[in-house]
């Protein structure tokens, strides 16, 4: 990073004033919230850096109406710390990226909705996206956007609001953000299914998805993956949450189901809390220097994903949402994108993000799955018309 | 009637009807393509019937490459286009105008393919939003968006409404349940967005589809999350001796920690048109109706409720009753699935479609009520309460001009109250040609100005849908049309 001192603004008209000034004089700017992320992505190489750490505080929250507002840089920790304190929680999960990544640094909420962090609650409670009711931000002209709102209902003109979630800071610099929330569950069990092979925990979290249960996630962790977070080897994991009754009266309905299947362990509430937030931040993988992809795709094509995978490199994994989430952990200097992005097509399609690697090797390997030709073209135009100067993390996504 | 206005149409289009038709009959196959007058008239508006606009013509095509076809050639002649899916918008979505050609999905009807294990359905985007439920409820499955016209509404009709319906508040509306779509752009250019993933790579375009109103872009294709249906469902009715009662029990069921499925509410005058008309046993002698849905197994089901009537009864809830069976739950359901049909029936209404933070829902229904009476007309109340989205049916003659006007003009200052009270416009039924002029009470000019741009990215010459959502006057450089 080159250039003069980070920018600070402390309210969304001295970020818009120093965003219109970057714009007039053809200068860019990366986008920084805790800075806990800044090795995801295509390096970049801006300008100089705007940061949101000086406009934090939670704006609006009034737990009967299930929604709070808080200015982008408001660390994630408070947030979910007053929502605990009311009851309730963030409904997706949001992951905390500092264990594989090595970064330090405060998340905050602006960068939640920036990349669309989504955790294991995401297979029944949507992605970030889904509980992200408004946002404002600048935009590259330096003017203040309102988009969205606070009610959970809302159809009125486009939605801006999904596409500054997941836009990794290209289209504007988010200044609040208002999410949906959630009553935490009074309390949670998991249900362990040990020893399956990954095809048949596949198999087996189709079957328990089809089922009436309500599981809030379910996650298959073979033998080596597992070594870091159970000592029971291969488990496929069953999350319940609800009410004290309801919650083992399922619990009982899935044992029954699943007794002839496999050997079956149940997890109290803290172990359960525990694992899921294991299982979210990716500990199998923390603490190495491996490369590491995040591959979202068709549930039923993971295990046989992995295994092809598998034969051609020394590869780790194991399985998020049904197995529509694959981690995958690949040893050695070669991040096998093409492999892992021809082996992607060859079963059922999907999009591999590189989450951790090399400052080098990101600058050569697309980070982001590439788009197709018409889609590419679309997109440079959406970017386009939030940031016609091209001001925001250049290239971050995309070279 | 103050008029809502609609872009000038293209006379130079318009003297070309008889060669615009010939060339679309080309194109297409004979059955596909309607330009006869009489045959014209059934597409001239939709659920907004207050408005009406005979199209140039309109074509049915039965695949994506047909439509692809007709795009390339109507962009290329500079037609525009307006979307239609079974034309069942209430804000007027899908109203055409005389130099414009419908482009109609009824035809792509097909359920392509269902992947249980994977739970989701590809369909075309004529495929009705019941008709994707119905195809796998024997499996024990169903698609959650439930809009009170899903027997005929068409999924692509739901994408670019972002459809919700009485059982968003536990599942979410359709952009929370779309995973990807075939859309063929104004030019004729076909793309894929999404899935079978949960998530899609680069900018949310599945997202900003959702609610887009047909402004960016023709459906032809849609895959949808299918959920696995819960053990069982009951809901329960709740009477009140008064609306602040009702609406203070809601706040506080949710207050609690406990997400119903769905928590409905009818005032008195809408529980009194219902039961008039389905006979579903609704309770005549309070002022205000929860409707509240829990589901689970029966003895899951039993708890919940337990907690739920307990709060019911701190705030001295007059009646409850549990429906007893699958029928009468159906039949609790229809007296709130045909409010708007039923009140059809006793005069014309307009249905209002605000959200508000559940926190101003009490507020806001004693200040409609004020407003109503205002302007000498009746108001009755029936939304879904647990996600704050309104729907005030403003009742007028509609042959009567002066009480039209009123009734537009009530239900204006409605709106503007419910984005005063820190809601929007439009919940679920979208903007269309209703909401239009009042965009600038909710957005401001930069706000409106950046959508447009959007909006500009994907038909850079305002061809598709052009007198929707965006006002006219507000339009400066961003439509050549304005």
């Amino acid at each position: 990073m080159t250039g003069a001192g980070k920018l600070l603004p402390d309210s969304e008209e001295a970020a818009a004033a120093m965003v219109a000034e970057a714009a007039g004089i053809k200068r860019t700017l990366a986008i920084e919230g805790g800075g806990s992320k800044s090795n995801i992505g295509r390096p970049m190489f801006a300008d100089n850096t705007i940061s949101s750490a000086n406009y934090s505080g939670i704006s609006h929250y009034d737990p009967a109406e299930m929604v709070i507002s808080a200015k982008a840089g408001t660390s994630v920790k408070l947030i979910e710390s007053e929502l605990a304190n009311k009851g309730q929680r963030l409904a997706f999960e949001p992951m905390d990226y500092r264990n594989i990544l090595g970064s330090d640094g405060e998340p905050t909420i602006g960068a939640v909705a920036a990349i669309n962090n989504s955790g294991p609650h995401r297979i029944v409670a949507g992605a970030a996206r889904d509980s992200l009711l408004g946002v404002r931000f600048v935009n590259g002209r330096g003017e203040i956007i309102t988009n969205g709102g606070r009610v959970m209902k809302n159809v009125t003109g486009l939605d801006l609001v999904k596409l500054l979630a997941g836009s990794w800071g290209t289209l504007g610099f988010l200044t609040e953000v208002t999410f949906k929330v959630l009553p935490a569950p009074e309390t949670q069990a998991t249900l362990l299914l040990l020893g399956l092979d990954d095809d048949e925990s596949i198999r087996a979290m189709a079957q328990a998805m089809a089922g009436p249960d309500q599981i809030s996630g379910v996650a298959h962790v073979p033998e080596l993956a597992s070594q870091s977070l159970l000592d029971c080897g291969a488990a496929t994991a069953l999350r319940i949450e609800g009410f004290a009754e309801s919650v083992s009266y399922r619990l009982g309905r899935l044992r029954s189901r699943f007794k002839d299947s496999a050997a079956i362990e149940v997890l109290d509430e803290k172990a359960t809390r525990r694992l899921w937030i294991d299982l979210r931040d990716v500990k199998p993988f923390a603490g190495k220097a491996t490369n590491v992809w995040r591959v979202s795709m068709k549930p039923s094509q993971a295990a046989k994903f992995v295994m092809a995978i598998r034969m051609e490199a020394a590869a780790d994994a194991y399985y998020d949402w049904q197995g529509g989430l694959v981690w995958l952990s690949i040893e050695g200097p070669d991040p096998q994108d093409q492999l892992i992005r021809n082996e992607l097509t060859k079963h059922g399609g999907g999009h591999a993000t590189l989450v951790r690697a090399d400052e080098q090797v990101r600058l050569l390997v697309p980070v982001f799955q590439p788009e197709q030709e018409p889609v590419k073209l679309l997109s440079q135009r959406i970017k386009h018309a939030f940031d016609p100067s091209g001001v925001f993390n250049p290239g971050r996504m995309a070279a | 009637m103050s008029e809502i206005a609609f872009l000038e149409p293209d006379k130079s289009i318009i003297a070309r009807r008889d060669e615009i038709g010939e060339e679309l009959r080309r194109l297409l196959p004979d059955d596909c393509v309607v330009t006869a007058e009489r045959e014209l008239v059934p597409f001239e508006t939709d659920g907004f019937t207050a408005y009406r606009r005979v199209p140039l013509a309109v074509v049915l095509p039965e695949t994506t490459a047909q439509l692809s076809r007709v795009m390339r050639y109507l962009a290329h002649e500079g037609i525009p286009v307006v979307p239609r899916g079974a034309g069942t918008s209430l804000s007027g979505g899908a109203i055409p105008q005389e130099d414009a050609v419908v482009v109609g999905v009824s035809k792509m009807s097909r359920i392509l393919e269902i992947d249980l294990p994977n739970r989701f359905a590809r369909v075309q985007a004529g495929v009705t939003n019941l008709a994707i439920s119905d195809a796998v409820d024997g499996d024990g499955f169903f698609y959650p968006p439930d809009p009170s016209s899903q027997l005929a509404c068409t999924i692509g009709g739901n994408i670019a409404m972002n459809s919700g319906g009485a059982h968003c508040l536990k599942y979410g509306v359709t952009t929370n349940n779309l995973l990807g779509a075939k859309m063929v752009l104004f030019d004729g250019t076909v793309i894929d967005v999404g899935g079978a993933a949960m998530d899609a790579p680069g900018y949310d375009l599945l997202g900003l589809l959702c609610g887009s109103e047909g402004q960016l872009g023709i459906i032809t294709e849609a895959t949808v999350r299918l959920i696995a249906k819960p053990a069982g469902a009951r809901p329960v009715l709740f009477g009140f001796e008064n609306g602040e009662a009702a609406g203070a029990c809601v706040a506080d069921i949710i207050g609690a920690g406990i997400i119903p499925v769905a928590i409905e509410y009818m005032d008195k005058p809408a529980i009194e048109i219902c039961e008039a008309f389905a006979n579903a046993g609704y309770p005549l002698d309070v002022e205000a109706l929860l409707i509240v849905e829990v589901e689970g197994s029966e003895a899951e089901m039993d708890a919940m409720l337990e907690r739920i009537v307990a709060i019911a009864k701190k705030h001295n809830v007059k009646t409850v009753r549990e429906s007893q069976s699958a029928t009468e739950a159906a039949l609790i359901w229809k007296g709130r699935k045909s409010a708007f049909g039923a009140t059809g029936r006793i005069a014309d209404y307009i249905c209002m479609d605000g959200t508000v933070p559940l926190g101003q829902l009490a507020h806001v229904l004693s200040e409609t009520s004020k407003i109503v009476a205002r302007y000498g007309l009746r108001v009755a109340n029936v939304f879904h309460a647990g996600d704050g989205n309104m729907h005030p049916l403003i009742l007028y003659d509609v042959n009567d001009a002066d009480e039209a006007r009123k009734a537009e003009l009530a239900g204006a200052d409605i709106l503007k109250l419910c984005v005063d009270a820190g809601g929007c416009l439009t919940g679920e039924h979208g903007v269309g040609i209703e909401k239009r002029d009042l965009m600038l009470h909710q957005y401001s000019e930069a706000d409106l100005g950046q959508q447009m741009a959007v909006r500009h990215a994907f038909d850079p010459d305002w061809m598709l849908n052009p007198s929707k959502v965006f006002p006219l006057e507000s339009r400066g450089l961003n439509s050549k049309a304005a």
